[in-house]
């Protein structure tokens, strides 16, 4: 006979669970107390909502699924911005919540939220486990459904009766078998020469690459292809890292705050070749004049996103290293489209992202010297706002799974959770958590956590004691009547030292670099406060409703 | 923009329903009329639902519905010879006289059953497609509805093809 919280922990441990992220309560003490004597390790979070955001950053960077825990009511519901950070970017996770107890559910008991029913909108999928015996059997389905597919979160609820009757341990099957849940991995073989077809002809194609290459872990199969045939490829915000920055064939980001010649090349393209993307209103701008020219070929895994938002002319469902491995095989040498690579190297040359230069301290700046510094032998993670477009436009990153940002939802507070996961993930790598000083202070409270457990994450506040996106936009478009969007000089080095964290604010550009290799000589966290040019603008910029190609804050055509 | 009549086979598991609908509203599509109940493979439901979009939104709202680890399959019962039937319950003023007489009429035109019979009212019960349906409660309003109500659509394809889980 075992408990189900007996049960639930080797059931994570034969998942291969190594590390979980939680925050104890009432109804999960049969768990944490099962988690005392365990090898799991379990990383204390000083906010649930850091909980969901460490097992993402933990997903992202490993590709394996992130475990984070929760007890019931209020845990449940802190986890629940993290859990739809995960939905929207296809990242799979199980989040696992204690419930009130089986017969008073539904009672309005102490610490009671219906979290299943909150959380089904944005969840992959979500149980409600009312028997201790079914527990085994729905731990080995969440992980399947999280990691496979397109991925994303499943929650799992558990009340506290279930946690604690023994049942006899029943087998747990090797193989999950779900009649409703059957992922296409293989695409279409006809859809796949009709595609190939397209591209042969192609005068001007472009590569318009998503989160979904590095989900696929198929950024090898993608630059292999690219570079037979001489497309070049642009990739989504969650797509940075299938390329690396400086080959001749990467354009960049495009889309909002995209770099002009990705955005001029998709809008001149004859073929637009869609690899694990959504078409996303921050990526296509007005929709009806994105790439207006081009025959749209998309794969994705998910058959609901093609043509969700725009009509696609070879549709081809399936995973994305698969059907480029596929592709690469009937796969003839064509020439490589000259006149068409002549041109976008032009724009290229005319049309650089501006990093000014004029002895004070730019964001850009910063960014570009902690790219020089750490080489792509990093991985960076953001928060959300001017520093994450800074970041992506200007850091060279060179591999996948080292750029990790809430990329659909924008959640502002996901980075220093997020960078916790990741340093799990990957130890050997550095981990730096670009911020702004508006999103470091939705989850400041993590510098407990990371001061607890040494956990090495480098912060870099680019402070400019502004709301700055939102000030931008109120500049821009709002007679710059900047409504609650300044915030309060912090002295954010004072707040690190309070937790035992080491730090050093910085306020001249010579002082950057010295700075970001004091935070690397670090052997714990650490955290850098560069006092920024306070009213930088993200540049350049597509107006919300503008066709991207008509940017501003670029150069001039 | 036209009704669409889908056939969801589903797990039949506590708030699969509850999956579905919320599926429709998050997403913005409208129900028109919806009916559940178990079917002939153990374990699963059947909901029939009559969704009014275009060709586009229909294509999205089946994926969307797809996606759902508890549905099995999903078929746009429209593109294909079906038979689809309601069934109503009319409560309707019928004093003594010429008016219970004419109703008792029309419900036998209908094929409708007077399933009770009250001093001053009959409840009649009618089986058929919407409009047919329609039509009755339309003629029935002069002698004074009091009240109507309907289950959705259920809807089946005609001839040996079927919506099952083929798996």
């Amino acid at each position: 006979m075992k408990t189900g919280a007996k049960i639930l922990v080797e059931s994570l441990q034969r998942e291969g669970v190594e590390i979980i992220f939680g925050y104890p309560g009432g109804v999960v003490l049969p768990i944490y107390d099962e988690l005392y004597d365990s090898s799991l390790r379990h990383i204390l979070v000083r906010h649930e909502q850091a909980a969901a955001h460490a097992a993402d950053g933990y997903a992202r960077a490993s590709g394996r699924v992130g475990v984070c825990l929760a007890t019931s009511g209020p845990g449940a519901c802190n986890l629940v911005t993290g859990i739809a950070t995960a939905y929207m970017d296809s990242i799979p996770i199980v989040a696992l919540t204690g419930q009130v107890p089986t017969n008073l559910l539904g009672n309005d008991a102490f610490q009671e939220s219906d979290i299943t029913g909150i959380t089904l909108p944005i969840t992959k999928h979500n149980y409600l486990v009312k028997n201790t015996a079914d527990l085994g059997r729905v731990v080995k389905e969440a992980f399947y459904i999280a990691g496979t597919g397109r991925p994303g979160p499943v929650l799992i609820d558990i009340p506290k009766d279930v946690s604690t009757n023994s049942v006899k341990a029943s087998p747990v099957p090797d193989k999950v078998t779900l009649r409703g849940y059957n992922p296409t991995y293989h695409g279409h073989k006809r859809q796949i020469e009709k595609a190939l077809q397209m591209i042969a002809v192609s005068q001007r194609p472009v590569i318009y690459a998503g989160g979904g290459v590095i989900s696929s872990n198929a950024s090898a199969e993608l630059v292999d292809f690219a570079t037979q045939l001489g497309i070049p490829i642009t990739t989504t915000l969650m797509g940075i890292g299938c390329i690396p920055g400086d080959h001749p064939l990467n354009l960049g980001m495009l889309g909002m705050h995209g770099t002009e010649y990705a955005n001029f090349a998709i809008t001149e393209s004859d073929l637009l070749f869609s690899i694990g993307v959504r078409f996303d209103d921050r990526v296509t701008g007005k929709v009806d004049t994105f790439a207006p020219h081009a025959k749209i070929i998309h794969i994705d895994i998910d058959p609901a996103e093609i043509g969700k938002n725009k009509r696609i002319d070879v549709p081809i469902v399936g995973d994305v290293k698969a059907v480029l491995n596929d592709m690469l095989l009937a796969l003839k040498k064509s020439d490589i489209t000259d006149a068409w690579l002549k041109k976008i190297k032009h724009w290229r040359q005319h049309h650089p992202l501006k990093c000014p230069d004029d002895g004070r301290l730019h964001p850009q700046f910063v960014i570009r010297q902690m790219s020089k510094l750490l080489a792509g032998d990093a991985i960076i993670v953001s928060e959300v706002g001017q520093n994450q477009m800074w970041t992506a436009q200007h850091y060279c990153f060179k591999n996948p799974r080292t750029w990790i940002t809430s990329g659909g939802l924008g959640t502002m507070g996901y980075g220093l959770p997020a960078a916790m996961g990741a340093h799990f993930a990957r130890p050997d790598l550095p981990v730096f958590d670009v911020a702004g000083d508006g999103s470091i202070q939705m989850n400041i409270q993590e510098f407990g956590t990371i001061a607890h457990n040494k956990i090495p994450v480098k912060v870099a506040i680019l402070n400019n004691r502004f709301l700055g996106m939102v000030r931008q936009w109120q500049e821009l478009f709002y007679d710059r009547r900047y409504s609650f969007t300044e915030l309060p000089p912090v002295e954010f080095v004072k707040i690190a030292n309070a937790y035992g964290i080491e730090g050093v604010k910085v306020e001249s550009p010579e002082d950057v670099m010295p700075a970001l290799k004091a935070s690397l000589d670090c052997d714990g966290p650490f955290v850098m406060d560069f006092r920024i040019e306070r009213e930088e603008n993200v540049f350049p910029m597509v107006p919300a409703g503008a066709a991207i190609n008509e940017m501003i804050g670029g150069h001039p055509r | 923009m036209k009704p669409h009549t889908l056939s969801v086979l589903v797990e039949n598991k506590a708030g699969v329903l509850s999956r579905v609908t919320g599926l429709f509203s998050r997403r913005g599509f409208n129900i028109e009329s919806l009916a559940v109940g178990p079917c002939e493979e153990p374990g699963m439901s059947r909901i029939t639902i009559v969704v009014i979009g275009d060709d586009e939104k229909i294509e999205q709202v089946m994926k969307q519905l797809n996606k759902l680890i508890d549905i099995i399959k999903v078929s746009d019962l429209t593109e294909n010879e079906r038979v689809e039937r309601e069934l109503a319950l009319i409560k309707v003023t019928a004093e003594q006289g010429t008016s219970r007489a004419e109703i008792m009429q029309i419900a036998s035109i209908f094929r409708a059953q007077i399933v009770d019979v009250g001093a001053k009212s009959l409840i009649l019960q009618v089986i058929g497609d919407t409009g047919k349906i329609d039509a009755l409660e339309k003629l029935l309003r002069q002698y004074g509805v009091k009240e109507f109500v309907r289950t959705g659509t259920v809807g089946i394809l005609r001839g040996s093809k079927t919506v099952t889980s083929d798996k």
